[in-house]
């Protein structure tokens, strides 16, 4: 399990360095001169020279690369050109917003897609399989931020039940804060469930066809032994390579869902550092979301080694 | 007659907080579009920081009104040498910063000096080129002496890039803005709200509402149930689209449909080939349709402009029919400057509605005419770094959105690349002239040259579209400056 963990880990290391390289070239080659964005179109040249000169932007490549690197090591990633104020701490507020929106999308959505996918995989082929799988269909379908709109209108502009948008900031008290990302996590976790729901029915018929599944209800194990005992367990591995992948998506794929809901969370804040050219920004958000997409891939990997033994014996 | 005296002053606390149970709501939630980069309105040329400090947190020694009059400010009054060289600024007393140490001639003196040093990064540095020395004649006089007479002087000290700032809070206005206005600043969440409260201790008139938050709405689908819903009170600049009209309808809500200070433009790169020929460009003007650009244009409200000048000023000249719509005209002209047959040209359009829906229309128009463009859209980075810094372009279309900016017509390697020594030298004069109504001949003659010389194809004044809760008074119409005063805003009892 060690060898295995730590090979894991040197994986997700070496992808952080390379990660790092391509996204810094990537963003040198963008065109865009931040300088010019932050002074406009009266500015005059000297205030735009002492204002590049200022934000270091007349350094070498090369060594803004290695400060960055550097930097980022000992958790400092810079300051940012537009707001001025610690790279860092942006992301933290950010973090703050997209983080428990991202658990909370998907927690519910692994509730709901579990649920729904092991119940239309016991009755497979009866009516109420093809009514689920059918609504599932139809959530895989729709756009999240059209459901999004749904949503505002009914609960927020018609019923008044929770604020169309917006985040107060947990210093606002705990539930606000909560009730303000619940529409957006429902919004997030539906279409997410109707895929995992699927995911989750199929890799349970496949395992419903194996031979020892028919071996256990044979010795008279109680169908719902066999069901959530033998079958689960070994269906879970595609459902968890699925679920690490939504929750990445989660975590950074949210942008549209934020601009609906004019949520504060990370996808705004690398879309606008984008439109900014604050590039210092964009890459310390790129990176942390490198990271933990690494970081989820290893918990994933572990999830692997823990629902099958064999995984961790392996090489 | 103590008791009288007690049963009276009993009465009028019953009174009182029995008003103030019915008392009219103090609080406001603005939406905006745009979120600031910080809150030094002397830092940086983003509109989205002036829309929220001018006025409510920052003040400078003058200010623009609501219908763009130069009023004063931070000075009481002041005195103009003959010669037009010398400002002496009377200051209002017993003025305090936000943080309560006292504003006076020397915070005057700091500030202009500090806007413009050399190490200066101020967005608009050529306010304060005609300064020559700021001295401090006593705590509540301050004597400007500028190198030459400038007759937009007063005007240019009231933008929000010439506003009033303390020595000790000065670096740290980005992040906690310390102004002198009738709201301090209360708290930023960044990417959500910056929230504003009363100045308790305002030296003015004191402002009608206890709370002021500027709620950050990006997105056009956003702002309509933020709307709806009341969680958002006021949008002063509505990306409303095509839901405008349902708005209109709805009696909880007061739609104002004002002018900005944004020419709207067909920027033509005057150095390049064929547009360096007048005809070329005489031909461009004859081909648009600004009715039909303006019906276009993703809001379908806009004055046309036949000039660089805001409708609503004074000197104001209509001239949209110098070349009036006429395709044949159009397209006789483009023979005799020897492209029977027209030409490609392309055409760089920013995100903006105004710029990509109203392209389309001008494209179809030039089109007509022989002229084919190829759209390219671009970001706001590339477009700075293509069109404005590089001249990189055929045509292009962007909103002028600084007052009173005719004056980019004279420069030097300006992006369009205009040079009429003609101009510069009305542009010479106007500077020196203090006279205001010999200032609005200046204007006119300068605003009939360049419609002559069909600079640029002048298409419509960009609108303010104002939406707002019918019950909420006092909000600017127009927008003759990038500002949302809230100092007059209060809630209907």
């Amino acid at each position: 399990m060690t060898a295995y963990l730590a090979k894991r880990l040197a994986i997700g290391l070496v992808t952080l360095i390379v990660a790092s390289a391509v996204v810094f070239c990537v963003l040198e080659i963008v065109p865009g001169d931040p300088a010019l964005l932050m002074l406009g179109m009266n500015a005059e040249p000297e205030a735009l020279a002492t204002l590049r000169e200022q934000m270091g932007l007349n350094q070498p490549i090369l060594l803004r690369y290695l400060d960055w690197v550097s930097g980022m090591a000992v958790g400092d990633f810079g300051r940012s050109y537009t707001y001025s104020s610690p790279v860092i701490d942006l992301i933290g507020e950010r973090v703050l917003v997209s983080l428990p929106l991202a658990i909370m999308a998907l927690v519910l959505s692994t509730v709901i897609a579990l649920s729904v996918g092991i119940f239309a995989a016991a009755r497979r082929g009866r009516p109420a399989d093809t009514m689920v799988m059918g609504v599932a269909q139809v959530g895989v379908a729709i756009p999240n931020f059209w459901f999004a709109l749904l949503l505002i209108y009914l609960f927020a502009v018609w019923l008044r039940l929770v604020p169309a948008g917006g985040f107060p900031g947990w210093g606002a008290g705990v539930w606000p804060a909560i009730k303000a990302l619940i529409m957006p996590a429902v919004a997030l976790a539906l279409p997410q469930a109707a895929i995992l729901a699927r995911v989750t029915r199929s890799a349970m018929l496949e395992v419903l066809g194996e031979d020892y599944i028919r071996t256990a209800r044979a010795k008279g194990m109680p169908r719902r032994i066999v069901l959530w005992h033998h079958a689960l367990r070994n269906a879970l591995i595609p459902v968890l390579t699925i679920l690490g992948l939504q929750f990445s998506f989660l975590l950074a794929g949210t942008i549209i869902i934020e601009n609906v809901f004019y949520l504060p969370g990370l996808g705004r804040l690398v879309f606008q550092a984008i439109t900014q050219r604050d590039l210092i920004v964009v890459e310390g958000v790129v990176m942390l979301l490198v990271a933990s997409i690494v970081l989820v891939n290893i918990l994933v990997d572990i999830g692997y080694a823990i629902v099958d033994p064999r995984l961790r014996t392996r090489r | 007659m103590k008791t009288i005296k007690s049963i009276i002053g009993g009465a009028a606390l019953l009174l009182a907080t029995g008003t103030a149970v019915f008392a009219a709501r103090t609080d406001l939630v603005v939406g905006v579009v745009l979120e600031p980069p910080h809150l030094d309105p002397t830092a940086s040329a983003a509109a989205a920081i002036d829309e929220i400090v001018y006025a409510n947190v920052f003040q400078g020694l003058t200010r623009v009104g609501r219908n763009g009059e130069v009023v004063p400010s931070l000075a009481e009054s002041w005195d103009v040498s003959d010669d037009g060289k010398v400002y002496t600024f009377k200051l209002h007393k017993g003025v305090t910063f936000h943080d309560g140490s006292a504003f006076d001639a020397e915070d005057v003196k700091f500030s202009l000096d500090r806007a413009r040093a050399e190490d200066s990064t101020n967005a608009q540095k050529q306010l304060f080129t005609a300064i020559d020395t700021v001295e401090v004649v006593d705590p509540a006089t301050v004597k400007v002496t500028l190198k030459a007479p400038q007759g937009s002087f007063l005007y240019n000290m009231g933008w929000g890039d010439a506003v009033m700032v303390a020595p000790e809070t000065a670096d740290a206005n980005k992040e906690n803005p310390i102004g002198t206005g009738p709201f301090k600043f209360d708290s930023w969440a960044k990417g959500s709200a910056v929230k504003l409260t009363k100045n308790p201790d305002y030296w003015g008139n004191a402002a009608g509402l206890d709370k002021a938050e500027f709620r950050i709405i990006p997105d056009a689908a956003a702002a309509i149930p933020a709307l709806l819903s009341g969680d958002v009170q006021a949008f002063p600049q509505m990306p409303a689209g095509d839901a405008l009209a349902q708005i209109e309808s709805d009696p909880r809500f007061t739609v104002k449909i004002g002018a900005t200070e944004g020419e709207t433009l067909l920027s033509i790169n005057n150095g390049k080939e064929p547009f360096n020929d007048i005809k070329v460009r005489q031909a461009i003007a004859h081909a648009l349709n600004r009715d039909e650009i303006v019906a276009g244009n993703g809001s379908g409200y806009g004055t046309p402009i036949g000039t660089h000048f805001s409708p609503a000023n004074e000197a104001y000249v209509d001239l949209t029919g110098t070349y009036p719509y006429d395709p044949a005209k159009a397209k006789a002209l483009l023979s005799e400057a020897g492209y029977p047959d027209g030409f490609t040209a392309t055409l760089k359009l920013p995100p903006p509605p105004y710029a990509r829906q109203g392209g389309e229309v001008v494209a179809s128009q030039l089109r007509q005419v022989g002229i084919n463009l190829e759209i390219i859209p671009v970001e706001w980075a590339q477009w700075l770094e293509q069109v404005f810094k590089n001249k990189d372009f055929d045509l292009t279309i962007i909103s002028h959105t600084e007052p009173n900016d005719i004056n980019i017509y004279a420069r030097d390697d300006y992006y369009f690349d205009y040079n009429n020594p003609a101009f510069k030298e009305v542009m010479n004069t106007l500077e020196a002239t203090a006279d205001p109504a010999k200032r609005i001949e200046l204007y006119k003659t300068a605003q009939k040259i360049i419609a002559e010389d069909a600079v640029n194809g002048f298409l419509f004044q960009l609108p303010k579209i104002g939406v707002w809760d019918a019950q909420l008074q006092g909000l600017w119409e127009n927008s003759p400056i990038q500002a949302n005063d809230l100092t007059e805003v209060r809630w209907a009892d």
